[in-house]
Formats: structure tokens, sequence, C-alpha cells
């Protein structure tokens, strides 16, 4: 029998997986890739809950919105990666810190 | 007794290949197991009776962010060909210590609140599980769905549209070239 706890406790370790990559990574993408893993856990709790809710559907509909909305953060942050990229030449987040010109 | 085995199995393929993503340098293969966590938490939502979201998150994740990010990766990196020969550098360098302690101190709190809190749910979890309201695998997820997309949360679901053309344009001017100005 799957519990609700199990899905917790796989998401937090999914979310804490993606939180070291958050921390540690010396690369904007991998970066990126750790805020996708806590995303996932985020929607794999919204999924989780949503069982319970069969009158409103929240969790479902709710977890297609962060869908669209990790999509659309990544959209907006590779291109801010290849600007960087383009003005910098590196992606390391330690070597860019100078906003102007 | 199967399901259990196969939540199990798909959990640990999700953890274990998110833990190896994380370890691996190269960043090519860091992605590629990205594929796999993804398809292992798309198989995660199944479980929870979310078979439109898995088929969402296979679509958008698998079909379009990834390709996004090993695009970004090809265009951004001088280094691939030294990338992809294998490196012996020692994985653990010392700020990293640093973060797998903050990583473990947040996933042990999570993890005791929900131990803690496993033995007292909220009232709406437990009336739903007495009066039977809770999903079953019979139910007709989608078509109930799109109901509730143009009925009662239509409102988001517009905000949310607008706010993905918004997005989009928005990574179409800031990906231009500069020279077009």
């Amino acid at each position: 029998m799957i519990t609700l706890t199990h899905f917790l406790v796989v998401s937090a370790c999914i979310f804490c997986i993606g939180l070291y990559a958050v921390l540690a990574k010396r690369n904007t993408i991998m970066i990126l890739v750790g805020i996708e893993l806590m995303i996932n856990a985020a929607i794999l709790n919204f999924v989780a809950f949503g069982k319970y809710d069969k009158v409103n559907y929240g969790g479902q509909v709710f977890a297609i919105f962060a869908i669209v909305l990790a999509a659309a953060a990544v959209a907006v942050g590779l291109a801010i990666i290849l600007n960087v990229y383009r003005h910098f030449n590196t992606i390391n987040p330690q070597n860019i810190h100078e906003l102007k010109d | 007794m199967i399901e259990s085995l196969l939540f199990y199995a798909f959990a640990g393929l999700a953890i274990l290949s998110a833990l190896l993503l994380v370890h691996i340098r190269n960043i090519a293969r860091a992605l590629f197991l990205l594929f796999i966590v993804l398809f292992a938490m798309a198989g995660l939502y199944l479980f929870a009776l979310a078979d439109f979201i898995a088929i969402t998150q296979i679509l958008v994740y698998v079909g379009g962010v990834l390709i996004l990010l090993i695009f970004a990766f090809m265009l951004s990196n001088k280094e691939l060909l030294d990338d992809l020969q294998p490196s012996s550098k020692r994985f653990i360098s010392l700020p990293n210590w640093q973060a797998i302690i903050l990583a473990l101190a947040f996933l042990s709190l999570m993890i005791y609140s929900y131990i803690s809190w496993a033995q007292h749910m909220p009232k709406w979890i437990s009336q739903a599980e007495a009066k039977g309201r809770m999903i079953l695998p019979t139910d007709n997820n989608i078509k109930t769905l799109g109901f509730k997309f143009m009925t009662q949360y239509v409102l988001p679901f517009e905000v949310i549209s607008v706010f993905l053309m918004m997005a989009l344009i928005g990574a179409a001017h800031l990906s231009r070239k500069e020279s077009n100005k």
C-alpha cells in the first residue's frame, strides 16, 4: 500500500538533490537543472495531495500550471545564459560579477 | 504488492539517477541522466493516478525543456570535447561539503516533519478517505480535467496562457542578435 508519506519522502529526496545541485555546481546549466529537479519534487507533492481532492481536482490542475511555469522559466533562463556566455565567454557564476557593459 | 514493488523501483530509479546526475562531472551525460529522472518522475505521477500530468511531463520536459538545455549546453561550451573525456577529479572538493551538509540537514528536517505529520493528517484528507472521495483508477481523469480547466479554473488558465506568451516573446527578444538593432 502506497501512502501519502511515501510520495512525500521521495519528493523530499529529489528536492534536496536539486538543492545540492543549486548550491554546489559551478555551471549555470547545472544550476538550472537543479531548479528543474526542485520543481519536479513540488509537482510530485501536488499530484500526491491531489489524489484526495476529487471535487476540485486542484492538485492536478496546479501541477499542470507548475509544468507551464517551469517551461517558461527554462526558456527565459536559457536565453539569459546564452547572452551571458556571449558577453563574458563563461557560464561559471563565480566569474560573472558585474552588471554593467 | 506488485504496485509497491513498481513504486519502489521508480522511486529508486529517480533518486539514484538524480544522485548520479549531481555527482557526474560531464554535463552532457548529466543532461541525459536528467532524461531518466524525468521519465521516472512521470512514472511516479502515475501512482498518484495523475495520468494526464505524466503524459504532459514527458511531452513538455523531455520534448521541450531537455532539448533546450542540450542546445544551450552545446552553444555555450568551448570544452565540449574535453568534457567527454572521463575525468578523474575527486568527487568532493572543499566547497561541496558545505552544500552536502545543507542539503542533508534540509532533507532530515523534511523527513522528520513528514513522519511526525503522518500521525495526524489534515481533516480534509481523512474525510476524503472516509467518504470515498478519492480519485479512483477507474475515473476518467482527462475529461474531468478538461471541464475543470474551462469552468472552475478558467481565470488561472487564461493568466497562465498570457504569461507563457510573455515568456516566449521575452526569450526571443533576449536571444536575438545584437547587430540587428
